[in-house]
């Protein structure tokens, strides 16, 4: 079945009539990113006004493969379990030299997590999604056909300038997020370029409706006999739509490669018949660059607004969702006076570093799918032809890294070195079975306190979540030792931990989450 | 451990010859993809990433 895309409706906002109160947070782009960010901020109990220049969904699946994170943060905002029920989960992937598998991983090989490795979804589904759980939340003023055509930092505020069909208004607020997407019109006027690479390939990129037997498996090809030289992928997606990419080379005409009688032939090429529609072409061509800096005053920049990266490792959607689950809760304490601005500065620390790590990956998997002439050419095709005879040359072959979330570097955080690697301060807390629930779904939005094994110290302004222990929690959490306390931040995200801590401690550790500084 | 840059084999003519054996009737493209294969199956062996490192530095020295 093809998506229908509805638009949704358009109402004339106040500000047309009379000049609106201040606002909290304005959020520019109703894309996933977007979408998340306003729906987590109300989580947290602010108010955001979204403004998006169109009044419909992305056209064609582009953003596909939703990580466990990403999921997870979904479901922190309320559609996680829905895009799992409608997505098509998946964890493994192939990836095929000519015609011979050559190597294969197992995103998730353990059990005892509540969201799947990965699942496939649409970003038009993910975005309606959001979208009908933006529109019931009454802290989400959500304005389609409202552009944005000037922005002006005044002091403590920021002024916006915003088109309508029915004329032009303006309104402040504290802070902005741009969420605009790759071609941000808000960097564009805020005069800020990206730094970094650009590499000169060119992908084919179709969505096709077909009923077929592919396994919801991630297929990737170097070199197939059903298109020589080039690289291929394939995704199963619902809706009986699979995705499919197709390298072109970099001297290729774009125009000419996207129509229908050049796109058919190839894809009949690669499902072996002619029983297929095309639902979506597009053509794309690669760059893993950023901003140098995502917080410009009250001006702050998240996912494909302020990175963006080539899309083998699914790292342009997943990377933006880790941007609003470290923005989102900081955001709300400094609107809302908790927390100072400075706190801003970890949010830019963490997401730039972020950012790095998936540009590095992405990068590295585009020199080896697209190897310069020379030396990395005769490397590349030196590791795929060991990769037929020796194991270790199967690690080297690289046709996307998936998307993990990073581990955030924390330098002095609490730790105790019996503790397991897993859940070291930095990384997400990793999830196990909770009675009926999950471990996740008790963590999160606020500061908790796990104590693990053992009582928890009474702290103000600290949850505090004393589960029985299981097997699985303490493989994850406890390792060598007997007992341990963990500080969780809002992000999920382990603060500090120790096997052993008094209540001063905890509350230093619980104080640096929030700005303060040793 | 740090790289051996003193003679480390028992015959060097023999194992010279073994190489310039193996590069044998091979095009100037068959023998540069021989040895890039030689070169990942060798840093493997090796494993030691700062082996490896100094033999790459040592290696590009005075390349243009």
């Amino acid at each position: 079945m093809p998506y229908d895309y509805k638009p949704f409706p358009y109402a004339a906002p106040p500000g047309l009539k009379h000049p609106e109160p201040r606002h909290k947070v304005v959020i520019v782009g109703a894309g996933p990113i977007g979408l998340a960010m306003a729906l987590d901020l109300a989580g947290q109990g602010v108010a955001s006004v979204l403004l998006d220049d169109n009044n419909v969904v992305s056209v064609g699946s582009r953003a596909i493969c939703w990580s466990k994170r990403s999921l997870e943060i979904l479901d922190r905002i309320g559609v996680g379990e829905q895009a799992v029920d409608m997505g098509v989960t998946w964890k493994v992937g192939r990836t095929y030299h000519r015609d011979e598998e050559v190597y294969s991983f197992d995103l998730l090989p353990e059990d005892g997590h509540k969201m799947p490795a990965f699942i496939n979804l649409q970003q038009y589904h993910i975005e309606e999604m959001l979208v009908r759980r933006a529109l019931e939340e009454p802290l989400v003023d959500l304005r389609f056909k409202n552009r944005v055509t000037a922005v002006d930092q005044a002091g403590d505020h920021v002024h916006v300038s915003i088109e309508t069909p029915d004329g032009p208004y303006a309104l402040t607020a504290d802070y902005m997020i741009a969420c605009d997407g790759a071609k941000s019109p808000i960097r564009s006027m805020m005069d800020l370029d990206f730094e970094g690479e650009l590499f000169e390939e060119r992908f084919l990129i179709a969505d096709i409706e077909m009923t077929a037997e592919f396994p919801a498996e991630r297929w990737f090809w170097f070199e197939p006999t059903f298109h020589p030289g080039q690289s291929a992928l394939l995704h199963k997606q619902p809706d009986n739509i699979y995705r499919i990419d197709l390298q072109l080379g970099w001297d290729t005409d774009p125009d000419e490669e996207r129509k229908p009688e050049k796109v058919i032939p190839r894809i009949r090429k690669v499902v072996g018949h002619d029983d297929f529609r095309l639902d979506w072409v597009s053509i794309y061509s690669f760059q893993c660059r950023r901003l140098a800096r995502f917080v410009h005053g009250r001006v702050i920049f998240a996912g494909d607004s302020a990175h963006v990266v080539s899309p083998f490792g699914a790292r342009g959607g997943n990377g933006g969702l880790q941007d609003v689950d470290a923005l989102g809760w900081r955001l709300a304490a400094v609107v809302e006076g908790r927390a100072a601005p400075a706190i801003l500065d970890d949010y830019d620390r963490e997401r730039v570093h972020g950012a790095d790590e998936n540009i590095l990956n992405s990068s590295r998997t585009t020199r080896f799918m697209t190897p310069a002439d020379g030396a990395e050419r005769r490397f590349r095709d030196a590791v795929l032809s060991l990769a037929g005879k020796t194991g270790f040359a199967r690690a080297f072959v690289n046709g996307g890294r998936l998307s993990q979330p990073c581990v955030y570097p924390l330098p002095g955080a609490p730790d105790h070195p019996d503790l397991p690697e897993v859940s070291r301060p930095g990384a997400v807390a990793p999830d196990a079975p909770l009675g009926n629930g999950w471990l996740t779904e008790a963590l999160g939005g606020r500061p908790v306190l796990l104590a693990l094994g053992c009582a928890a110290p009474q702290i103000d302004g600290l949850d505090v979540v004393a589960p029985e222990l299981t097997e699985t929690l303490a493989r994850r959490y406890l390792g060598a030792a007997r007992q341990a306390l963990y500080l969780v931040r809002p992000d999920q995200v382990v603060a500090a931990r120790w096997v052993e801590a008094d209540a001063g401690a905890i509350a230093a550790a619980l104080g640096a989450i929030w700005g303060a500084r040793a | 451990m740090t790289l051996k840059t003193d003679l480390n084999i028992a015959d060097p003519d023999a194992l010279y010859a073994a190489l310039l054996a193996a590069h044998k009737g091979l095009s100037a493209e068959g023998s540069a993809a021989l040895n890039a294969e030689l070169i990942l199956l060798l840093m493997n062996h090796v494993g030691d990433v700062g082996v490896i490192r100094a033999a790459l530095d040592l290696a590009r020295q005075g390349k243009v």
